[in-house]
């Protein structure tokens, strides 16, 4: 197989044409919007995070941590401001903390280190935490890393070694010659042929397989960020909450980047990348209750972003049995940013028909079943 | 439709190494690299620089940085979008933005 289409030049596309373009494959990146990584992938709050992770997921994110991340930036040629500094999940209640017992529990199954530290360990690890802190879930091998750059960076890594990118290429549909995927059709009736199609669209994958008549059920679902103003710097772990109500971490730059839900997030309208009235105050009075120091830190800009979220909350990576030359990656369900190297990789490997470094079976396109 | 070709070489110039955005201190070299790298649009180049990301946000050096890709990819000005703008329309302390009590 000498040529391959992606739809969708966010982190995971890129990815994907990266390691597929090293393998010599001539490849074509097709993206909607005007801008490269204009959808969640830099749109994310850039955490590189092992605990709390569905158990299907985990042994790929491990791998990630394991095998990519570490030596990503010289790989790129640029850095992409990752940090292995761990993550403190914190709780202020028995309520919490059992939460994060049940956390730590299936990481442990999944054989990743993590463990629960007291009010002390955790002020140890992070002197800046509010006094009302009674405990947290600790996984030291948890990061973050830059999403803008991390996008970019493989978008431009790949861009070196060949690979044509086309920004304003809406995909409209998929196209099948003699029962093989093998063209795609874009919004101003352009054909693109290959000999393979991976299809890394986020929410807009659900459409195009459509076309060929398959379906992923996923919702689109608006989720925000916020970054603030520079500050020396104070700690460099990704931090959460029990209850979800941040999360987030300090940038090389010195600037924060936090995230937050207030949980009204599924009535939002998916269709706008806008943020909300009520989400920066929501996220805003949940960082100011774990972390009082940062209560004067200006903030600099608030924005929104598009989630697919998939009906069991994990992707679907693979090649569904019905569509041979077609490769779906799409489901990310707002952890794909973690998982977009290792993603890459591996939907380049089954593009090529490549055993995969890791087993997929979990991430099956046709494991959606009617409840009767 | 934009493919992302690669474009001759990058011809230093003598004020490379004038600051077009002062809050981040990205010079003009620097912007023109980031073009040669695949960057653009002013979005782009924000998001792999940091060029209009500080704390004016772009309104001061957004036009320049515009300027520079436009004329390093050989085309209009008006061919490029503005950058988007985001709430807070000033930075705002955390404090503040967390009160939903009025007069507080």
């Amino acid at each position: 197989m000498s040529k391959i289409i992606i739809v969708g030049a966010g982190a995971i596309g890129n990815a994907a044409a990266y390691y597929l373009a090293k393998t010599g494959v001539q490849v074509t990146v097709l993206e909607k919007s005007p801008y490269i990584g204009n959808g969640g992938s830099s749109r994310n709050g850039g955490g590189v995070r092992q605990s709390g992770r569905h158990p299907a997921e985990l042994p790929l994110v491990m791998y990630g941590v394991k095998n990519i991340w570490p030596s990503l930036s010289d790989e790129l040629g640029m850095d992409i401001e990752y940090y292995r500094e761990g993550n403190l999940r914190l709780g202020k209640t028995e309520q919490h903390l059992e939460i994060l017992r049940g956390l730590v529990k299936n990481a442990q199954a999944g054989g990743l280190d993590m463990r629960m530290v007291d009010s002390a360990e955790a002020r140890e690890l992070c002197p800046y935490l509010s006094g009302e802190v009674i405990g947290a879930s600790w996984c030291p091998t948890d990061g973050h890393a830059n999403p803008l750059l991390v996008t970019l960076a493989y978008y431009s890594a790949a861009r070196r070694l060949g690979v044509t990118f086309v920004s304003g290429a809406q995909v409209t549909a998929l196209r099948k010659l003699r029962g093989r995927v093998t063209a795609v059709v874009t919004a101003d009736g352009t054909v693109y042929e290959a000999d393979g199609v991976i299809v890394a669209a986020g929410y807009d994958s659900r459409k195009l397989l459509g076309s060929v008549g398959l379906d992923v059920p996923m919702n689109p679902v608006v989720l925000e960020t916020l970054v603030t103003e520079e500050s020396p710097p104070l700690f460099y772990q990704m931090l959460g909450t029990a209850m979800a109500d941040f999360y987030g971490h300090q940038s090389t730059h010195g600037s924060f980047v936090f995230g937050g839900t207030h949980g009204l997030e599924p009535y939002a309208d998916g269709s706008r990348t806008v943020g909300s009235s009520i989400s920066a105050s929501s996220t805003c009075r949940g960082i100011i209750g774990f972390f009082p120091v940062l209560k004067e830190l200006k903030i600099l800009r608030t924005w929104a972003g598009v989630i697919d979220d998939c009906a069991d909350h994990i992707p679907v990576i693979g090649n569904p049995a019905e569509t041979p030359g077609l490769t779906v990656g799409c489901g990310f369900s707002g952890h794909g940013f973690g998982l977009s190297p290792v993603a890459g990789l591996l939907l380049s490997q089954l593009a090529l028909g490549q055993e995969t470094a890791l087993p997929l079976d979990k991430f099956r396109c046709d494991r959606f079943k009617a409840k009767v | 439709m934009t493919e992302r070709k690669l474009l001759s070489d990058l011809v230093p110039q003598p004020d490379d190494d004038m600051v077009v955005c002062r809050c981040e201190e990205i010079t003009k070299g620097e912007i023109r690299r980031a073009v040669h790298d695949g960057m653009f649009n002013i979005h782009e180049a924000r998001r792999f620089l940091r060029c209009g990301m500080g704390l004016c946000q772009g309104q001061t050096c957004g036009r320049l940085v515009k300027a520079i890709i436009a004329r390093e990819l050989g085309i209009s000005q008006s061919e490029l979008d503005d950058a988007t703008g985001r709430a807070p329309m000033r930075p705002t302390e955390m404090r503040i933005i967390a009160s939903e009590v009025f007069g507080e």
